[in-house]
Formats: structure tokens, C-alpha cells, sequence
């Protein structure tokens, strides 16, 4: 044990887990399983502390969501037209809805897409499909992190996505995490299993948003497998009520010659962490990890990403880009770690920032670890605030200060947002950002400097 | 149109920092005026103060636009009274697209004014129309705003963003500078398609080699933050022959007297 716990941490969802293990006594034993030696490693471990040594949470404190209350379990209603209302939508996609941690058949736009099953894990596991038992919990849930443990340790229900080998989907699939409108606080532990089989090619969309409005705490784990060949273009969108907690996990396995892309556009949430692995693990595999982040007030977005060359022949590239403003806070912890034998990697890592206030804070750590000699690399971070001289080339053709600030930002996060393809969430996330610019640049108070 | 009285400024919080000494400068309706000198002389300081750089601070003195002061007013407002600044370093602006900013700066424009916004769709058949004429490559303007434009293409952009705009004061900051023949001789031509009885221009130049193509009224040299000699379009050809020493040989006497 490396971490001491915080008994009350553990203790508050001890009773949850005890009563949930007794509710899902008819789950198959690998499952019942892998659940327990999941919450014996939770239990060990606790919530994360800031204490010293732990590098992982060092500019991150939970004590916020140790302090709080939240109840297992709690389902609610929601509709259609409040989902479509809240998520990106297109009728032509296939989209799964997950609501309160629960498939929802009537609520989720299914086509029956020849390759691609689609719709609950729940109903996965009970009917032994595809590779659910070899894969559920192999990626997030062997490991010593607290958050993929709790998860797993209250794996129930969920979504379960599976391309056949050579199914190349036309339109994209869609997953929906939403808590219904009740607001009880609820703890919930949203779960995605993604089967990519061999040279299949799929566009993944991973929504998290909320209809109550009251503190949810949500540890979704997403867990994407790529077999031969397979290209996924995953996008994740967060907008979570901003009382909210989100410590969001998703691990990726890559085998030979699969391409997987990612770009995630996180807003919402009290504290937030997108913590991000993908594990290249044969030749010739390549991970393009992307996002947007924007925070203002009191919020905290954390980027935690990671990615492991284990094989020869493999390209990864990180790029993220934060607008922070009020007395909100980003992280941005990117790790490459290249392996002895994983030689002609390439590896690109950047992080830029815009600060639009004084009270903003920005802790970026970009790190290599490159055990290998034959390997090309580059990384780097900022963190500056809207160039004097451009606000004046603005201003001098008869835009209004304000509005040449929205232009700015705008422009700074145009590139990441051109990365979101599929017109209805491209759509989606240039309106939220188009909504948040004024409030970002209400609580500004840094623009002008040089 | 323009009016410059005892205009002494200094760069924001440098003490001891004054660049303008004392100009005195009336530009009227239709009239091109050429301000040229040595480097460090101020011109390119006078521009972009007529413009309201935030850089510098006006310590002494009142520029006036059709008889108001406009010393206080921000770069925007005096952009929407009809002033205009093509730069010597336009800012590049990434993400962002020159036809979704000139709307933008229209729309600003229209609204400060109360007059009614121009409609998409009659922009656009602007746009594209002063994209052609100034020769601007079509594909370039539907990239970020001048990122990764060569000089001549940043030059273009720039007439094309007055052309747009149709202000009635244009100040031309050093527009020639790195420019070859070529290019020089389409700013040339889109600042003498614009000349009007209602408009005027402020050509601020080093080289008298812009004035080949564009043919002031009237010429200022301008030398240690001063206007040091005002003439014709002959002054321009003079220094061309004989450079600024003289110029800068009697201010520094005139330091020491």
C-alpha cells in the first residue's frame, strides 16, 4: 500500500458497494470477480490526496468532493426532446443513451446498422457477447488508480459498442452519459466498452452532460480495444453541471497498424480530470490525442494524458488548448513515454494557453520519457494572454474592444473546434463556445497586457 | 480634415521617452500627404498615434477629424469616424478570417453609426468583388488572417481592408516596406483608384519610390520627432538625391545651439 486512505472516503461508499454487490448476485462470476478486487484496491487506496509525492494530484484538490454527500443507485426520468436539448444530435446517427448509468432502449436512436451492436453492457455481459469478458475491466481496473477501481468495483450497466472486423460505419456512433432530472446527488460510474474489430473504422462521440442541476459525482470509464487495422476517431464532449464532479477515465489499446483520434472538448464541471492512456502496443500504430478546454469561476479541468510507445514504428501526438478565466484553474499533465524497444517512434506534445485573468492559473507538465535512441520527439507548453498588438490591428478597422476580444479567442480555439467533423457536433460545440466567450470575458481582467 | 496642433507624445510609462516634439499638420479633403524620413525620425510613431496605439501616450497638444478632438477616443471609434491604418507589420490573427473580420468591423461600424447592418449575402458580393480587384489570391483570404502571408500578400490584404472599408482619412504606415516593384505598384494602384475629392491619404514612407506611383500634394520631412520642411512633390525628389543628412545635420545643430 503506497497511499494511506482516507477512512471516511472509503467508508462513505462502503455501504453503497455492500448493497450493490448483494443487488447484482446474479452477475456471472468473472464479473462478481473482478468487482471485488476492485474495491479491495479502492479500499486500500481511498480518494487521491494532495499529499506530498503524489505527483498525480499535486495542483489537484478533491477534498471539495471528499467532503460531499452522494447516494448510489438514484434513477430519475428523462426525455428525448431534453436529451436532444442538452447533447449533440443527428437522427442518422446510431446514438446509445445512457441514463443514470442505465441503457435506456426507449430513449436511444438505433438503426440496426449491419456490424456495429450497439446498445446495453448490461445485456452484453448477461449474454456473453463478442469479447466482453476478456475485456471488460482489462484496461481500467488492473491498475492502482483510485478512480478506474471505484468504477470498476460498481460495474452494472452502461454501453457496449462493437464493429465487426472489416465494418466500416458510415455514420458516427454516439453515446450519451446523462443524469435524469432528479436531483438527488448521485455517484455514478458510466461505463463504455468499444470492440473496434479488425480493419474497421468507426466515428465514436462520448457525451457527458446533465439534466438535474444539482453536485453529481460521475467516474465514467471508457475502455476502447483496436484490433488490426481498425481506425477510430473518437470525440469526447464534457459539459457537466458546473457544481459538478468529473474524474473521467479512458484507456485505449492499439495493435498493429490501427489509427486512433481523439479530440475532446471539456467545459463543464466543478472539478473535472480527462484522464487519457493509450497504450501502442504493436507496429505502426498511431494516436493523435487532441482537446479544448475552457474554465472560468471556480472550475478546475484537468488534463492527464498519457501515452506508451511499446512497440517500433508508432506516431503519437498531443495537442491541447486552454481559455482560462475567473479564479478557475487548468491542468495539463501529458506524458510520453517511449519504451527501450520502440524504436522510429515519432511523438509530438504540446499545451497552449490563453489566461484572460490574473486569478487564472495554468500548471502545464509536458514530459518524455524516452528510453529508446532512434526516436524523434518535441514538446512544449504556454500560457500568455490576448496579444496588445493584434487587439489594436482589431480595434483600428472599427471593431469594438469587446468584440475583438470574442474574436480572439474564438480564433484561438478555432482549430481545435474545426477538428470536430460531424456537422451536428461541430455545430454543438461552436455554439457552447460562442455561449461561454462572453461569460469567459466577463470575469477577464488580463486583456491589453503585452 | 485632419488637424494636428503642437502634438508632442511619449511611449506609455518609459519616462524621458518623448518621440513627438511639436507637430504641427493640416490635411485637407482629397489631399495626399506624404511624410518622409530617416529612420527613428517618428513617422511611423505619428501614424499609428493618429490611430490611437495604446502604446503611446499624447502628452502635449490636439489632433482634430472634421474639427473634433479626437485624443481621447478609442482606435475603433475613430475607425468608425472614418480614419483608417494599413499597417507596416499587419498582426497575423490565427483562426481568425479576414471576410468574418472586415464584417465584423463593418457590422461595428453600422451600429456605432445607427445606420442598418449590411446583409450577408450583399457582403459577400462585396468582398469577393474588392478580393478581385485587388488581385488578393482568392484562397488566401479564406485562410487566417494573415498567417503565413508573405509581405506582398500582407500588403494586399491590407488594401483590401481599405477598400472594404472606404474610410475618408487613409494613413498608409511604411506600406512599401518590403515590397518589390510589382506589389508596389498594386498598393499604388488601389490607393490611386480610391483618390477622391472626399478622401485623403497620410503616405508615411522612408523611400521616395512609392511617391513614383502615387503623386502626393503635398510633402513633409519629418526629423528627430519634428516636421522639418514642408513642399511639393519636388521635396521627395530632392531627397531622394541628396538623403536626410542635411536635414538631420541641422537638427543636431540646432540640438547644440
Amino acid at each position: 500500500m503506497t497511499l494511506a486512505s482516507t477512512p471516511a472516503a472509503v467508508e462513505k461508499f462502503a455501504a453503497a458497494y455492500e448493497s450493490h454487490a448483494s443487488d447484482s448476485a446474479s452477475s456471472p462470476e468473472w464479473l462478481k470477480s473482478l468487482r471485488q478486487q476492485a474495491w479491495s484496491t479502492f479500499s486500500e487506496l481511498g480518494l487521491p490526496t494532495k499529499r506530498r509525492g503524489n505527483e498525480l494530484w499535486k495542483y489537484t484538490n478533491l477534498q471539495p468532493l471528499a467532503a460531499a454527500d452522494f447516494e448510489f443507485g438514484i434513477t430519475g426520468t428523462a426525455s428525448l426532446d431534453q436529451i436532444k436539448a442538452t447533447a449533440p444530435w443527428d437522427d442518422a446517427w446510431n446514438t446509445v443513451v445512457v441514463v443514470d448509468g442505465n441503457f435506456h432502449a426507449e430513449l436511444s436512436n438505433l438503426h440496426g446498422t449491419a456490424g456495429l451492436t450497439a446498445g446495453s453492457l448490461v445485456e452484453a455481459i448477461a449474454n456473453g457477447t463478442g469479447n466482453v469478458e476478456q475485456q471488460l475491466g482489462s484496461l481500467a481496473g488492473q491498475e492502482d488508480y483510485a478512480f478506474t477501481a471505484l468504477s470498476t468495483a460498481f460495474i452494472d450497466d452502461g454501453a457496449y459498442v462493437a464493429i465487426a472486423d472489416g465494418t466500416e460505419l458510415e455514420h458516427p456512433v454516439q453515446v450519451v452519459f446523462v443524469t435524469s432530472e432528479n436531483n438527488a446527488s448521485r455517484a455514478s460510474y458510466p461505463r463504455l466498452l468499444v470492440d473496434a474489430g479488425a480493419n474497421s473504422s468507426v466515428v465514436l462521440i462520448e457525451t457527458h452532460v446533465n439534466l438535474a442541476e444539482s453536485a453529481q459525482f460521475s467516474a465514467p470509464v471508457v475502455e476502447i480495444f483496436a484490433d488490426d487495422g481498425a481506425s477510430i476517431r473518437h470525440y469526447r464532449v464534457q459539459m457537466e453541471n458546473e457544481s459538478s464532479f468529473h474524474l473521467g477515465t479512458t484507456r485505449i489499446a492499439q495493435q498493429g497498424d490501427t489509427d486512433f483520434t481523439s479530440t475532446s472538448f471539456a467545459v463543464g464541471a466543478s472539478i473535472a480530470r480527462n484522464d487519457i492512456h493509450t497504450l501502442l502496443d504493436a507496429p505502426g500504430a498511431s494516436c493523435t490525442l487532441h482537446g479544448l478546454y475552457m474554465t472560468h469561476g471556480a472550475q478546475q479541468q484537468d488534463q492527464e494524458i498519457s501515452t506508451t510507445h511499446a512497440k517500433p514504428g508508432c506516431s503519437s501526438d498531443q495537442f491541447y488548448k486552454g481559455i482560462l478565466s475567473g479564479k478557475s484553474h487548468a491542468v495539463f499533465s501529458g506524458k510520453v513515454i517511449v519504451k527501450r524497444d520502440a524504436q522510429k517512434s515519432e511523438a509530438g506534445q504540446k499545451d497552449l494557453n490563453l489566461l484572460l485573468s490574473r486569478g487564472a492559473e495554468i500548471d502545464a507538465k509536458p514530459s518524455l520519457e524516452i528510453y529508446a535512441d532512434d526516436v524523434v520527439a518535441a514538446h512544449g507548453a504556454t500560457a500568455g494572454h490576448v496579444d496588445r498588438d493584434t487587439l489594436f490591428y482589431l480595434q483600428s478597422r472599427g471593431v469594438d474592444e469587446e468584440a475583438a476580444k470574442a474574436i480572439l479567442i474564438r480564433g484561438f480555439a478555432e482549430e481545435m473546434l474545426n477538428e470536430f467533423e460531424p456537422e451536428a457536433l461541430n455545430e454543438f460545440v461552436e455554439k457552447v463556445t460562442d455561449e461561454r466567450i462572453p461569460v469567459l470575458l466577463a470575469e477577464s481582467d488580463t486583456i491589453g497586457t503585452a | 480634415m485632419l488637424e494636428i496642433n503642437n502634438l508632442h507624445a511619449s511611449v506609455v510609462d518609459i519616462d524621458d521617452s518623448e518621440i513627438l516634439k511639436g507637430i504641427d499638420l493640416k490635411v485637407n479633403k482629397g489631399e495626399v500627404h506624404a511624410i518622409m524620413g530617416p529612420n527613428g525620425s517618428g513617422k511611423s510613431t505619428l501614424a499609428n498615434v493618429l490611430m490611437g496605439r495604446p502604446d503611446y501616450e499624447v502628452t502635449d497638444g490636439d489632433v482634430t477629424f472634421n474639427g473634433d478632438s479626437i485624443i481621447e477616443l478609442a482606435p475603433d471609434q475613430r475607425a468608425h469616424l472614418g480614419m483608417f491604418l494599413a499597417f507596416q507589420y499587419p498582426a497575423e490573427i490565427p483562426g481568425v478570417r479576414p471576410w468574418q473580420f472586415l464584417k465584423a468591423a463593418l457590422d461595428s461600424k453600422a451600429e456605432a453609426r445607427g445606420e442598418e447592418k449590411m446583409s450577408v449575402r450583399n457582403f459577400s458580393k462585396l468582398f469577393d468583388e474588392k478580393v478581385e480587384a485587388v488581385g488578393i489570391n482568392p484562397t488566401l483570404v479564406k485562410r487566417s488572417l494573415n498567417e503565413g502571408f508573405s509581405g506582398g500578400e500582407k500588403k494586399r490584404n491590407e488594401m483590401l481592408q481599405l477598400e472594404v472599408l472606404q474610410p475618408a482619412l487613409a494613413i498608409l504606415d511604411e506600406t512599401d516596406s518590403g515590397l518589390d516593384v510589382d506589389a508596389l505598384r498594386i498598393v499604388a494602384e488601389g490607393v490611386n483608384s480610391m483618390r477622391s475629392p472626399e478622401r485623403s491619404f497620410i503616405v508615411v514612407t522612408h523611400y521616395q519610390r512609392l511617391l513614383n506611383y502615387i503623386e502626393p500634394d503635398v510633402v513633409h520631412i519629418l526629423v528627430k520627432g519634428k516636421i522639418v520642411k514642408t513642399g511639393g512633390p519636388e521635396l521627395a525628389l530632392e531627397v531622394e538625391k541628396d538623403g536626410y543628412k542635411t536635414y538631420l545635420d541641422a537638427a543636431a545643430a540646432g540640438a547644440n545651439a
